[in-house]
């Protein structure tokens, strides 16, 4: 891919008269001091100082929008054709930056204050107190600790999912269903799936895995210890998501060229053999991607453990996600848990960029 | 004839290596389209269980116990039920038609923006302060490692004093934000496969280049446009975390009523599996129909 220049060039002589530009400006400067404007005179209505002023913010958010407008149809106005193909990019480009950026201010601040929804004030800044009380909090570090063993079951996925990917790449017969059937575990929503599985084929008396279970002469308690409620929660969770790693190595498998195997296979290599020195090294980019893509969904994991769990025993399941949604929800604790949440933020941000670089060299196939 | 073909020795442990490994390959991929279907085939049948079948642990319906419509009763949904008024079929027809209006009105969303912006970074250069084409790139795609939890309490509040809480609009916005750089990347990746000379012919023609993309390269993307509209329509209707903070009476969808019940304690499994069945089957649906969209929809941007 070319860096330098457009992929596709357009050679367009733009004439664009001077009114036309000032139009353009006048238009965004315009759209923009509404947006300033309103939102000034809502915050004088909302802090007592004036009596004008509007039940919600609802209007700002119009005009902003109305700005949003204004601003890409004035890069047609103002900048001719090179506004037309901006206008590609400018509209997502905005939605995504006034629906992170902004918000993510916004938690930097909460995150400082003593928030609670519950209590009568509003926000206080109470500085570093949050940090000290995370500090101090051994049901998030216990947290954090059980993310690292969630993330570290993404290995045993991978092999899971590479083995079904290799069962559908050899010569079998009815391959489409076998690909329909692996890929449904995926299409159902956690929440469906906590019931399911947890609730009611896990559940100790009546349950079926439970039945086989005593069958076998043991005394069914699946989320009884720690350590196998983490488990039950880590298969669960594998369970859904093994297809997705399956399908992502299964099109890696699928585009490798037949010629290095079948040479491989001619130079006398067992089945194994040509696995592991040719198949395992040349999907090494796509194993990596997948891994990637499956660690970023793992560190979301939460909707599981709320449904079966809630967290419990003793916190033993606790993902940072589920941990911070009941910190929300049962405490109304605002201004803690967004802390919480942007310490996670950030914590993630360093594995992932760690990690990635780690693999990076990983990521280029062999030549 | 045996005597005149006769195999040799070394031929013969050939042919039991090649059914040995026949054998392994058929059992494992047997054994796990069990373990993939069997919670969904419980499921269903649990539905149609009364509390004795399930204390019994009856599994077969029609060998085991007699399928009944209890489970479906209690959502308004059977036979003896679907004609009379019902309260809670109208509770769960709600429910179903916010999952269905949140996740069809997300996607679509996603795809019309993240579509343009993936055609604008795969075809012209851009130049943002000291973005460029490959940083604006990683912005997009780098939202995806935005946990939901950083931004709920922010959309909380944002929400509450914008009048959106409880709002499918609300949920639409958010959802399309949590979609938008999965989109991109398999849309980015559908654009680079289409040459450029297409588009160049289209200029010589005389279409703009705006003109080039909705008459000419769209209907080629289309197929990759379907998976990632798909895509993103699985995860929509299956999010749960965003819907159960900001939503309480109004646009409350599928997943949140399902977990809501969840709590309730005692065995009225039937009517907790017939909720769950209901909540799986539409994406069942599409799974079967539609695999080889999600499949290639998957597949982008794993292979370059």
């Amino acid at each position: 891919m070319s860096t330098e220049g457009d992929l596709l060039h357009t050679v367009t002589a733009d004439d664009i008269s001077d009114t036309r530009r000032r139009l353009g400006r006048v238009m965004v400067w315009g759209t923009a001091a509404l947006v300033l404007g309103l939102a000034g005179l809502q915050f004088a209505h909302e802090t007592g100082r004036t009596e004008l002023g509007f039940a919600t913010w609802r209007p700002v958010l119009y005009a902003y929008l109305l700005w949003a407008t204004a601003l890409c149809w004035a890069q047609v106005l103002v900048r001719g054709e090179s506004g037309k193909r901006a206008l590609f990019v400018l509209p997502a480009a905005l939605f995504v930056i006034s629906l992170v950026i902004f918000p993510l201010l916004f938690a930097l601040y909460i995150s400082f204050t003593d928030w609670n929804l519950a209590s009568l004030d509003g926000a206080r800044p109470n500085g570093w107190d949050n940090m000290r009380q995370m500090w101090g909090d051994a049901f998030y570090w216990n947290a954090l600790k059980n993310m690292v063993y969630y993330v570290a079951a993404v290995s045993v996925e991978y092999v899971i999912a590479f083995g079904l990917a290799l069962l559908l790449n050899a010569q079998i017969r009815a391959r489409k269903f076998f690909r329909v059937v692996f890929l449904l575990p995926l299409m159902l929503s956690p929440v469906a799936v906590s019931w399911m599985v947890g609730k009611s084929m896990l559940e100790v008396r009546f349950g079926p895995v439970s039945r086989v279970v005593r069958e076998m002469g043991f005394e069914p308690s699946f989320f009884g210890t720690p350590e196998m409620a983490r488990f039950m929660i880590m298969a669960m969770d594998a369970w859904t998501f093994i297809p997705f790693m399956m399908i992502m190595l299964l099109a890696g498998l699928q585009a490798l060229p037949r010629e290095v195997i079948e040479a491989s296979k001619v130079d006398g290599a067992s089945g194994w053999q040509s696995f592991k020195e040719v198949i395992f090294p040349l999907m090494l980019p796509v194993s990596v991607t997948a891994i990637v893509i499956r660690i970023i969904f793992k560190l979301k994991l939460a909707d599981i453990i709320i449904n079966v769990t809630s967290g419990g025993p003793g916190g033993a399941t606790d993902s940072v996600t589920s941990f911070i949604f009941r910190e929300y929800r049962d405490r109304s604790n605002v201004g803690y848990g967004t802390l919480l949440a942007v310490i996670y933020l950030i914590l993630i941000i360093l594995f992932v960029t760690a990690f990635l670089k780690l693999v990076s060299r990983w990521m280029e196939r062999p030549a | 004839m045996s005597a005149i073909f006769k195999d040799d020795a070394a031929d013969r442990t050939v042919q039991v290596k090649w059914w040995s490994s026949r054998v392994a390959i058929y059992a494992a991929l047997l054994l796990w389209a069990f373990v993939c279907l069997f919670p969904i085939y419980w499921t269903l049948t649990t539905s149609f269980k009364l509390a004795p079948d399930v204390m019994r642990g009856n599994m077969i319906p029609f060998v085991d116990y007699t399928p009944k419509w209890k489970g479906w009763e209690s959502l308004g949904l059977s036979p003896r039920l679907i004609g009379e008024v019902s309260t809670v079929r109208e509770e769960f027809l709600k429910r179903f038609w916010n999952s269905a209006v949140v996740a069809l009105s997300a996607s679509t969303l996603a795809v019309v923006l993240g579509s343009l912006a993936a055609y604008g970074l795969s075809r012209f250069n851009y130049r943002f302060g000291v973005m460029k084409n490959s940083d604006i790139s990683f912005f997009f795609l780098s939202q995806m490692i935005l946990p939901p939890v950083v931004l709920a309490l922010p959309f909380l509040v944002l929400y509450r004093s914008l009048d959106l809480l409880d709002s499918r609009i609300g949920l639409i916005l958010l959802y399309t934000l949590m979609v938008l750089p999965i989109v991109i990347w398999i849309m980015r990746d559908q654009f680079q496969g289409i040459p450029v000379e297409l588009e160049e012919a289209a200029l010589v023609d005389g279409l703009g280049i705006w003109g080039a993309f909705l008459q000419i390269v769209l209907p080629i993307a289309l197929p990759g446009m379907v998976a990632a509209f798909i895509l993103s329509l699985v995860l929509c209707w299956n999010e749960y975390f965003f819907a159960a903070l900001l939503s309480s009476t109004n646009a409350t969808t599928l997943p949140v009523m399902v977990a809501s019940q969840t709590g309730s304690q005692g065995i009225n499994w039937w009517s907790m599996a017939a909720l769950s069945s209901a909540a799986i089957l539409p994406l069942i649906v599409v799974a079967i129909f539609l695999e080889k969209y999600i499949i290639k929809g998957m597949a982008a941007g794993a292979v370059k």
